[in-house]
């Protein structure tokens, strides 16, 4: 049973990942990597994981990957990426080779029976009595308290990196000196005659 | 029959390669963003692998904190993003008033 | 049984001496050598070791909120000023964690081993605070000639500095991961905050990617480390490692050159450099002075961190990556500044190549080497931050030209403003009766006492290649013909634009909103404002104080407490 969940989570995991990379198309590789997550899931399930499990699902397939599709359908980029365009010259051997690099390392690796050579339980068991949000919840207000207020900062900046970022400027008289405000009006002007005579008038009257 | 552990991490290796090596050939933002993604999730599943060997609450907590750094991460790169990337459908926006007169 | 959450240790000392007879309730947890029960919530709170972070925490929200209540158009340079006021507060309990702490030695963690509270981390309080306080007065008047003033430039200055200060303070390697986010995070955006000007989008677009890639490449190396030793903290770390010998230690070494090429990325280490260039180019000028200064300072204090505290084993594995990252980084960034056009860019490789002496008292390992750096580091945000103002006040309105020429004449024009200018030069190359003489002299001093005299000899060569260009600029600006100005550069993209592309092209709008207003710097003298002009004298005077008395390497040698 432990194997099925494994290895069909394995594949889910693999499936999404090369999508991921090699579909043209944003929005296929936006729905490739919700089926990671979901073998993600499966995976933190077989281990035990339950309450990250959840948390997994609900952050990244909930928000993270339809914030994706969001912006991808805003700016209207759902079309096929014209690759082969602009790329580096040296990025694609480049690439091949650190993606050789990092199968030999795994190869390498795999023989290796040894990744865990830590002293156990060093911030509590994670086995025994109790249930997992309980004991997660425990060390999250314990040992992790400071680093657990701490990620209030980063929502803070996220808030205002927000707000800064989608905000649409609209610079006031006070902002500009009249001179400028003139040149500008005329460089509008005369830009804008250049691409269309019939809009010339437009900009004769600014709000201010 | 248990899985041994060893594979889950080797799985989660595999993971992260296909994330960098993606991130690093192609070239469109939104896609080289979710090879991000694809790369933290290798490290959560390291983590949550690496708390069951050790038996040790601590790696589950981690994961934690790489949830929540991949959420602002992601509000913050797509507004930068978006912001980077609207003034050309405001321009297209205008072409269609014009066209109007 | 939940308990309420007990704030002990209210501006007392957590006292983790009794760590060693503490053993674990089947259940409960391990907290500072407290051992709490089945269900507790009991965490003694230092709180006297967290003074600056929650000043400025603190000041950030009375900041947002007070701008919710007062009028839209509030007072123009209100929110710098109270900007710099809580950075001086937060200077000030800095100051007073430093003679609170006392010549008493040894790292304490406090607060469940997530910080450490000693004279290191205190050194990079003071750091970050007076990097905060010249940030904000130096940027007020660039923003508001660029017409971006508003209070949220501000809140993201001082939540990097948050990021920051906890990255000098962290004493596990996820609160260094959380730190390194907070900060980058906010300087993602911070070089994106010029809306109008294509080329600060894509430096900021260019950051969040490579910064996003480096942070997943030091967090899977934290994971590595996590499996290695079985904890993230940097004391339980160094403590595993000592007791114990890991026969296979290929996991080990993994993770940490993971967590190496991530900080490496932060400090723009060669062969992690590439996006320094781009990025200083294209975020505006005044927090380009404030990211060199606070990024590459808090990415250093990191890596001491991890590398001698919990690492501090495994000396033989890493001393010589990181000999090889300082050659490199002080070759290349030395170099590559010549060939420069653009001064912003210059400046960009100049900063690269000074990251390359702090790796070389870092690679020393040793209590000269780190109170060389801690010297280096401290001196040099006054010397960047300065510079940058300068640039900035030069460049005219939308960032019109930043090219060697706009510094043609200088001396002639404003002699006071060229002299300060010279001062920081000089320092930057190194020339004596500055700090930078000391600083590079202290940490050549350190690889020399570990008979590493072929760096020392490749350092002194870097330096000499360097000073070719910092006297160029020198010489340009006393030079006698202000020459006419050729056609403007006008919003070039940078060399390699188009990398990141969605298949389309940014463009600008003709929309009244977007426009970009470039307005050519005048003929004439640029007017100072008061406030970069007492940012340019205090950083200056500083720069000659601490080049000719002793009072700054003292204030290092008492931070230098890894050793």
């Amino acid at each position: 049973m432990d194997w099925a969940v494994y290895l069909v989570g394995a594949a889910m995991i693999l499936t999404g990942a090369l999508g991921v990379i090699l579909l043209r198309n944003p929005v296929h590789c936006a729905l490739m990597l919700v089926f990671t997550m979901f073998g993600i899931f499966l995976e933190f399930i077989n281990q035990g994981a339950d309450f990250l499990a959840a948390v997994q699902i609900i952050v990244y397939a909930g928000a993270v990957v339809i914030l994706f599709l969001f912006v991808i359908m805003f700016l209207g980029v759902d079309r096929k990426e014209a690759i082969g365009a602009e790329r580096l010259r040296f990025q694609r051997p480049l690439a091949i080779l650190l993606g050789l690099v990092a199968l030999v390392e795994i190869l390498a690796l795999s023989r290796v029976d040894h990744w865990v050579s830590g002293a156990p339980a060093q911030s509590g068991a994670l086995k025994g009595a109790g249930s997992n949000v309980a004991k997660l919840g425990q060390s999250l207000y314990t040992g992790y308290l400071l680093p657990f207020e701490m990620t209030a900062a980063l929502l803070v900046i996220a808030v205002v990196a927000a707000v800064v970022m989608s905000r649409r400027h609209q610079p006031s008289a006070g902002e500009m000196s009249p001179a400028a405000q003139k040149e500008l009006r005329e460089s509008h002007q005369s830009a804008l005659s250049a691409s269309d005579p019939s809009l010339a008038g437009r900009l004769e009257a600014p709000s201010e | 029959m248990n899985v041994p552990s060893a594979w889950y991490l080797i799985l989660a290796a595999v993971l992260f390669g296909i994330g960098a090596t993606g991130l690093l050939v192609r070239r469109n933002v939104l896609v080289m963003f979710m090879c991000i993604e694809l790369m933290l999730n290798a490290v959560n599943l390291t983590f949550v692998t690496f708390a069951r060997m050790l038996n040790d609450v601590g790696g589950q907590v981690d994961v934690f904190f790489v949830l929540v750094v991949a959420a602002a991460e992601v509000v913050v790169g797509l507004s930068i993003i978006v912001a980077m990337f609207r003034r050309r459908a405001a321009a297209t926006a205008d072409d269609i008033h014009g066209l109007k007169g | 049984m939940i308990q309420p959450l007990h704030l002990l240790g209210f501006l007392g000392q957590a006292s983790p001496a009794s760590s060693s007879g503490c053993t674990i309730a089947p259940g409960g947890f391990r907290v500072d050598g407290f051992c709490t029960d089945p269900g507790s919530l009991h965490i003694p709170v230092a709180y006297r070791s967290i003074i600056p972070v929650l000043v400025l925490t603190i000041g950030a929200l009375v900041m947002l909120a007070l701008s919710a209540v007062l009028p839209k158009r509030a007072r123009p340079g209100l929110w710098p000023a109270l900007t710099a006021l809580v950075g001086a507060f937060s200077l000030a309990g800095a100051v007073w964690q430093w003679y609170d702490l006392g010549t008493a030695g040894a790292a304490q963690p406090t607060i469940g081993g997530q910080i450490f509270y000693d004279r290191f981390s205190v050194l990079f309080l003071i750091l970050i605070s007076i990097a905060v306080i010249f940030g904000a007065l130096s940027a007020d008047s660039y923003l508001r000639r660029e017409g971006l003033d508003g209070i949220e430039a501000y809140i993201l200055m001082l939540m990097s500095a948050i990021g920051a200060m906890l990255m000098a303070q962290s004493g596990s390697l996820i609160m260094l991961f959380l730190g390194l986010e907070i900060m980058s995070i906010a300087l993602y955006v911070m070089a994106a905050y010029h809306r109008r000007r294509t080329q600060s989008g894509e430096a900021g677009l260019k950051y969040f990617i490579l910064g996003s890639f480096s942070s997943a490449l030091f967090l899977y190396g934290v994971a590595l480390i996590y499996g290695a030793t079985g904890s993230v903290e940097f004391g339980l770390i160094g403590n595993f490692l000592t007791g114990n010998v890991i026969a296979n230690n290929g996991v080990l070494l993994g993770g940490m050159a993971l967590v190496i090429v991530g900080l490496g990325f932060k400090v723009a280490a060669v062969p992690f450099h590439y996006w320094t260039p781009d990025v200083y180019q294209g975020s505006p000028t005044p927090f380009t002075g404030y990211m060199a200064a606070v990024a590459k300072a808090a990415g250093f204090a990191g890596l001491f961190r991890v590398l001698t505290q919990a690492l501090g084993t495994q000396q033989a594995n890493w001393r010589p990556i990181i000999w090889l990252m300082a050659v490199l980084t002080l070759g290349i960034g030395s170099v590559m500044a010549i060939a420069q056009k653009d001064l912003k860019r210059m400046m960009a490789y100049s900063s690269i190549s000074q990251a390359g002496y702090v790796l070389v008292g870092l690679q020393a390992a040793s209590a000269t080497g780190t109170s060389g750096a801690l010297f280096y580091l401290f001196t040099y945000i006054f010397v960047i931050v300065g510079t940058f103002a300068v640039i900035g006040l030069l460049q005219g309105r939308g960032e019109a030209r930043s090219d060697l020429g706009v510094i043609r004449g200088l001396g002639r024009r404003q002699p006071l403003l060229a002299g300060v200018m010279l001062v920081f030069l000089l320092a930057q190359a190194g020339v004596p009766f500055t700090s930078g003489f000391l600083a590079k002299f202290y940490v050549i001093q350190a690889a020399v006492q570990r008979g590493q005299y072929w760096l020392a000899v490749i350092a002194m060569l870097a330096a000499a290649i360097a000073a070719f260009f910092y006297l160029r600029i020198a010489l340009l600006m006393y030079s006698s013909d202000p020459a006419e100005p050729g056609p403007l550069p006008v919003d070039v993209p940078p060399a390699d634009a188009g990398v990141l592309t969605l298949g389309l092209e940014p463009i600008a709008s003709l929309d009244l909103e977007t426009t970009l207003v470039i307005d050519p710097p005048s003929r004439g003298p640029v007017p100072v404002p008061l406030a970069v002009g007492a940012v340019l004298a205090v950083s200056a005077a500083f720069t000659i104080a601490a080049g000719v008395s002793s009072f700054a390497i003292d204030f290092a040698k008492q931070a230098t407490t890894l050793f």
